[in-house]
């Protein structure tokens, strides 16, 4: 569709509502996309920021035969320094069950002999393995609430790579992963690493109890030779 | 307790696996005869379905057993219950068949005897795509030719495949791909479409009928020093490998090193950053070939540069709001190739100039074709909006290639009946 032209790209605040959205209703074993922006209006509030009123169509990376619609506010405060953007979002429809799935990657995580470790997800050529694409998945939703803490007019973040995922094994119900991912920052074009602290359960929303920027330069970046 | 472990060990067994996703190959050697029983006893339960790899013979001999996931848990309680030890030789059956299969993938792509034989469904290094060249080259000698248009910073050769039925001093069309060198799906549908052009010539469909008239320049691998580093290194690497006086840090954004717009907003004066403009225009040899080339060949009539990810069809102005007098007509030829792109898999992209669509960029390649008189001027950002985002998976390289080639002949047959 043709883009309506205003200060702040409006596909950048439909990836904002995206990730936010993807945060609230995903899991190991969904992960709602952005399929097309329907509709979309900007407002600029005196004193108060600039806000969007976007209308999303969305499907399921698993399922892509199950779409969604949904209405979403993003509102990018003024000054915009240390507040986080406002998203609002209404969800039209159900989304189906993820119960068995969810439950099959719950076991597994929790019967495994050695904590999990890995690395590279994808791998250079894109490549996750099957067992490994829940927590691909599960990194990804996560991702969205680190990237809406950190995101401004001038910023879209996107995760690039998982470069590190441990799993701690943990008394009460929770899985818990301690990631290192690194997030592609669109209009800089940076790639930052950053660690964040996942917990989730079945029939849990996903939560990031912990997440900090790292500021080592990943390895390779600008100044190795 | 351990009777319901085992018995929903039963239920959970009697509905078919296809994958070894979950399964481990267990090793027991049994010291005793009665760990020896317990072993032969074990293989007599058939609803564990446990798979004997090595079954069970004498004292000192190894048993390993490959366990399906639901059985996992009760059959080391039922060992560890009876003092067996074991160990695990296999944490995950199905990453070691991922691992092999990826392996073979990789011997295979070592020996590609021909363009033919060349797997287009993976991502290559260097030397592969530079040997690709030189096969299609010597497969298609009166079609394609390959030009040595510079050297990079660290003297890798930069190659540009012409494709040509003749004639002197045709109007061209050029296509680059890899100048940012960790957009790999780039690079890979570079090889995609160098062959398509041959296939589309010998079938006498398709891009043949441009090639009636005009020449194609091709430049697969654009930054190949940046290629080779995400190979070696760094695979999100973006840049050029150049070191300049003075800069703290190594490589410089070849889509801002361009003369237009230079030093400008939208582009970085810190070496240690992404979009790092360079100390001057053209500094960075993979830019200041093409700039040669460009003004050296003299009729160019379509120029267009190729990234990802995003899912755009860009074209100028990214260093200034002003539309470019073309404006209506650039957009107008966007929409038709961006519906025929959309055509083949639904593919959904966005369109519209550089600033409007994602943001400000000075220096960069198509401001400044399109200000040397090459109307149609544009970038692409190819597959996907940030699911996988530059780790595109392999499997995506042709579906993305057939349908970004939809959109380049859109583009390529307008220039071509739009030539002043």
């Amino acid at each position: 569709m043709e883009l309506p032209p205003s200060r702040v790209p409006v596909s950048r605040a439909a990836a904002l509502a995206e990730g936010v959205v993807r945060l609230r209703t995903g899991g190991p074993a969904r992960a709602l996309r952005l399929r097309e922006l329907r509709g979309a209006r900007a407002e600029d509030i005196k004193d108060v920021g600039y806000k969007f009123y976007l209308e999303l169509e969305l499907e399921d990376v698993l399922d892509k035969d199950c779409a969604v619609n949904c209405t979403a506010e993003v509102l990018y405060h003024l000054g915009n320094k240390n507040s986080a953007p406002d998203v609002q979002f209404t969800l039209e429809g159900e989304l189906k069950s993820t119960e068995e799935a969810d439950h099959e990657f719950y076991t597994r995580m929790r019967s495994l002999e050695k904590e999990l470790v890995a690395e590279n997800i994808p791998d250079s050529h894109g490549h996750v393995s099957p067992e490994l694409q829940p927590l691909h998945l599960l990194a990804w939703v996560a991702s969205g609430h680190v990237i809406w803490q950190n995101s401004t007019e001038n910023t879209q973040l996107q995760l690039a790579q998982i470069q590190h995922v441990k799993q701690v094994k943990r008394s009460d119900e929770d899985l818990q992963f301690d990631f290192v991912v690194l997030l592609h920052e669109m209009v800089s074009q940076e790639i930052i690493p950053w660690e964040m602290t996942v917990l989730w359960h079945p029939g849990d929303n996903v939560r990031v109890t912990r997440h900090r920027r790292q500021h080592r330069h990943p390895s390779g970046a600008a100044g190795t030779p | 307790m351990r009777v319901p472990m085992l018995l929903a060990a039963l239920v959970a067994v009697a509905t078919c696996t296809e994958t070894f996703v979950g399964q481990q190959v267990l090793r027991v050697v049994p010291t005793s005869h009665e760990e020896l029983q317990e072993l032969r006893e074990l293989q007599g339960l058939e609803h564990l379905q446990l798979d004997f790899w090595l079954a069970p013979r004498g004292l000192g001999d190894p048993v390993d057993i490959r366990v399906p996931f639901p059985s996992l848990q009760p059959v080391k309680a039922h060992l560890e219950a009876r003092g067996v030890s074991y160990s695990i030789m296999i944490e995950d059956v199905q990453a070691l068949l991922d691992e092999e299969q990826r392996e073979m993938l990789r011997s295979s792509r070592r020996l590609p005897l021909s363009t033919t034989t060349f797997n287009y469904e993976a991502y290559h290094t260097l030397d592969e795509i530079y040997a690709f060249m030189d096969m299609l080259v010597a497969e298609n000698p009166t079609l394609v030719s390959k030009l040595e248009i510079g050297r990079s910073t660290e003297n890798r050769p930069l190659y540009v495949l012409k494709f040509s039925t003749g004639g002197t001093d045709r109007p061209a069309v050029w296509i680059d791909t890899g100048i940012h060198s960790r957009e790999w799906v780039t690079q890979a549908s570079g090889l995609w479409f160098a062959k398509k052009i041959v296939e589309d010539h010998a079938n006498k469909e398709g891009v043949a009928s441009i090639l009636d008239t005009m020449d194609i320049f091709l430049e697969i691998v654009t930054n190949p020093d940046g290629f080779a580093y995400t190979h070696s290194t760094n695979r999100l690497w973006r840049k050029t490998r150049s070191k300049h006086s003075g800069a703290l840090c190594v490589g410089v954004d070849p889509n801002r090193n361009w003369d237009a717009g230079f030093g400008g907003p939208g582009a970085s004066g810190n070496s240690c950053t992404e979009t790092y403009r360079g100390p001057y225009p053209n500094s960075e040899p993979e830019v200041k070939s093409i700039v040669d080339f460009v003004k050296g060949h003299g009729n160019i009539k379509a120029f267009i540069s190729i990234h990802s990810y995003s899912q755009l069809l860009l074209y100028p102005y990214g260093y200034t709001t002003t539309p470019v007098p073309d404006q209506q007509e650039l957009h107008e030829v966007s929409a038709k190739a961006v519906a025929a792109l959309s055509s083949l898999y639904g593919t959904k992209y966005k369109y519209g100039s550089i600033i409007t669509t994602i943001y400000q960029a000075s220096g960069g390649t198509i401001d400044w074709t399109y200000q040397q008189g090459i109307k149609y001027s544009f970038t692409f950002e190819l597959r996907d909006t940030g699911r996988y985002g530059f780790l595109l998976p392999a499997k995506q390289i042709v579906p993305t290639a057939q349908e970004t080639w939809l959109a380049l002949q859109v583009i390529m047959e307008h220039a071509r009946d739009h030539m002043d």
